[in-house]
């Protein structure tokens, strides 16, 4: 049974039952970015606001899994006022986490690893890369938010 | 039927005896894919050490065999259903899927204008919609919903209006979200009563009930082996000779042809037309040895058996879990196949099948590509167990027991 405690921490399980930053932002001012899993019917919205350089606000509405609601609500917590370029290295971060197993198993130079201190609570979600088809569920909201922080500087 | 044994058919299924992660496997989802018996594995191993060579080209003695086992399987699939010409109405696809494109892409755009009138149901799987769509943005005809009602069953009290000015009612026999049977029988009648054409998507119910086109009066059908307990890659696309003679080719290439000049071609007459390429010819002899043993077991005896596993489980899931499981299908076993879609209190079926799996139980977490149907009823997914001819009564108690834990985790 140990797998499932890898996966189902409870840390993710309080995020998943009390979710943070849920609701919705008016937009415009903010921006409204929806993402899918067409896999599993997982739908997320994430509303960004930005002030100049900083993400001054996030909001999350949908549904879907513990893991996707459980990322959605941590990645609201650890973006959350944060300069936008940090957002988007903690982004790179928590996708390289996600995918540190399936990248470079026999290239000469070793994979720079992932500074787990740097993803504090996010470091929880590492258990989700032993259940590969989980993965897409964890990423939802990041890719959601990377779209967004795109649509943003446009 | 008090002579069918379910443990003989476990015998024969190499995959059953699989451990996962200390727990035999509990196979629940049947109705996604079925596991496959060991006559139709070595049937295609044989075939592989025996026999193999190209089909319809050859004259030496493998290749005749070859081209025998693949037309005998064609005629053995074509009985199956009770095609009133075997040989010459069965053309082998892909899957349940391409066997749709086929008669959309075919039949469909040879006869369909902007003013014809396409029905379908609520409760189609994607194979049975997004061809239509695909023409349709081509053609620009209207498509008309049979509803699928509160009590999960097709809404049939409007069926006539539904079908005034039709080309064809396309629809599944079995929805493999639901478990609803729906009556081919009345819909066939119907629709040819206004001029219609009739076609069935039989993935969900052609290993588990008998198969009659010319009882039931079925112009298409499709169907694909590997819920049939045969191999994956193949399946079987159901035409009327004659429908089947006017129906342009669908795949372009070998084999399809009668003649190919510099200045165009000449496609063959027949199936061949619809066969392009160098067939699944181990797949149609694994499918010929699934056809056989399904017939060896008997449709009515595994009907009959799945009908009392489905009866005994909706039983227990209700006076176990006291509403806390829901089950999104009728609530009783009439008209109704062993397709158990659950909704578990509330709780993501990811999750719900990931705990499961914790157990060495199988069942398939989704919105089973019937999209339409899951927002009907407002739900963004289920996990559905499923029976197969192999499944016993212990796959419920396994069942049951981790849905006990799901809602211990995160209820």
């Amino acid at each position: 049974m140990s797998n499932l405690e890898d996966l189902y921490r409870e840390i993710i399980l309080d995020h998943y039952r009390s979710p943070r930053n849920r609701g919705e932002l008016e937009c415009p001012p903010a921006h409204r970015i929806e993402g899918f899993n067409p896999l599993c019917g997982d739908e997320i919205t994430v509303y960004v606001a930005a002030d100049g350089a900083t993400l001054s606000d996030i909001k999350i509405s949908g549904h879907g899994c513990s893991i996707s609601q459980s990322s959605a609500s941590l990645m609201s917590a650890a973006v959350k006022g944060k300069p936008i370029a940090d957002v988007r290295a903690t982004i790179d971060t928590f996708k390289r986490l996600m995918t540190v197993h399936e990248s470079n198993l026999d290239d000469e130079q070793e994979p720079e690893p992932v500074d787990l201190r740097a993803l504090g609570e996010l470091a929880a979600l590492q258990g989700v890369v032993k259940f590969p088809v989980r993965i897409k569920c964890a990423t939802l909201a990041w890719n959601t938010l990377a779209q967004g922080l795109d649509e943003l500087s446009n | 039927m008090s002579s069918y044994d379910p443990h003989r058919v476990r015998a024969d299924v190499p995959l059953l005896r699989r451990v996962i992660d200390g727990h035999p496997i509990t196979y629940l989802d049947s109705a996604s894919s079925s596991l496959t018996p060991r006559p139709v594995i070595e049937a295609m191993s044989r075939y592989y050490e025996l026999r193999h060579a190209n089909v319809h080209r050859g004259v030496y003695t493998t290749a005749e065999e070859a081209t025998a086992a693949y037309e005998g399987a064609r005629v053995a699939v074509g009985e199956f259903i009770h095609a009133a010409h075997p040989s010459e109405e069965i053309v082998f696809t892909k899957n349940t899927t391409e066997g749709f494109n086929l008669l959309v892409k075919s039949w469909g755009r040879a006869n369909l204008r902007s003013d014809s009138v396409v029905v379908l149901t609520e409760m189609e799987h994607h194979a049975n919609l997004v061809p239509w769509f695909q023409l349709r943005e081509e053609v620009g005809f209207e498509i008309r919903y049979i509803p699928v009602g509160d009590d999960f069953r097709l809404d049939l009290s409007n069926l006539d209006a539904l079908l005034d000015g039709a080309s064809i009612v396309s629809f599944s026999a079995m929805s493999n979200v639901l478990g609803t049977k729906n009556p081919v029988e009345r819909i066939a009648a119907a629709g040819h009563a206004a001029g219609a054409l009739v076609a069935v998507d039989a993935a969900q119910s052609v290993a588990h009930s008998v198969t009659d086109v010319q009882s039931s009066d079925v112009d298409f059908m499709s169907f694909g082996a590997h819920k049939m307990m045969g191999p994956t890659g193949i399946g079987a696309f159901y035409a009327k000779r004659a429908l089947l003679a006017d129906m342009p080719p669908f795949l372009g290439g070998g084999g399809m042809i009668a003649d190919v000049r510099l200045d165009g071609y000449t496609p063959a007459k027949g199936v061949e037309r619809f066969e392009a390429g160098t067939p699944m010819i181990a797949e149609a002899v694994g499918m010929h040895a699934a056809v056989r043993y399904i017939e060896n077991l008997g449709l009515a005896a595994i009907a009959e058996h799945e009908r009392a596993l489905t009866a005994d489980a909706l039983g227990r899931l209700r006076e176990r879990f006291a509403g806390r499981v829901r089950v999104i299908g009728p609530s009783d076993v009439h008209d109704r196949g062993g397709v158990l879609s659950l909704d578990v209190d509330g709780i993501h079926p990811h999750d719900v099948a990931q705990v499961l799996d914790q157990h060495g139980v199988c069942v398939r977490p989704g919105h089973h590509c019937a999209k339409p149907l899951m927002r009907r009823f407002s739900l963004p997914a289920t996990a559905r167990a499923s029976f197969g001819a192999y499944s016993l009564r212990e796959d419920t108690d396994v069942l049951l027991d981790g849905l006990d834990h799901v809602i211990e985790l995160f209820g």
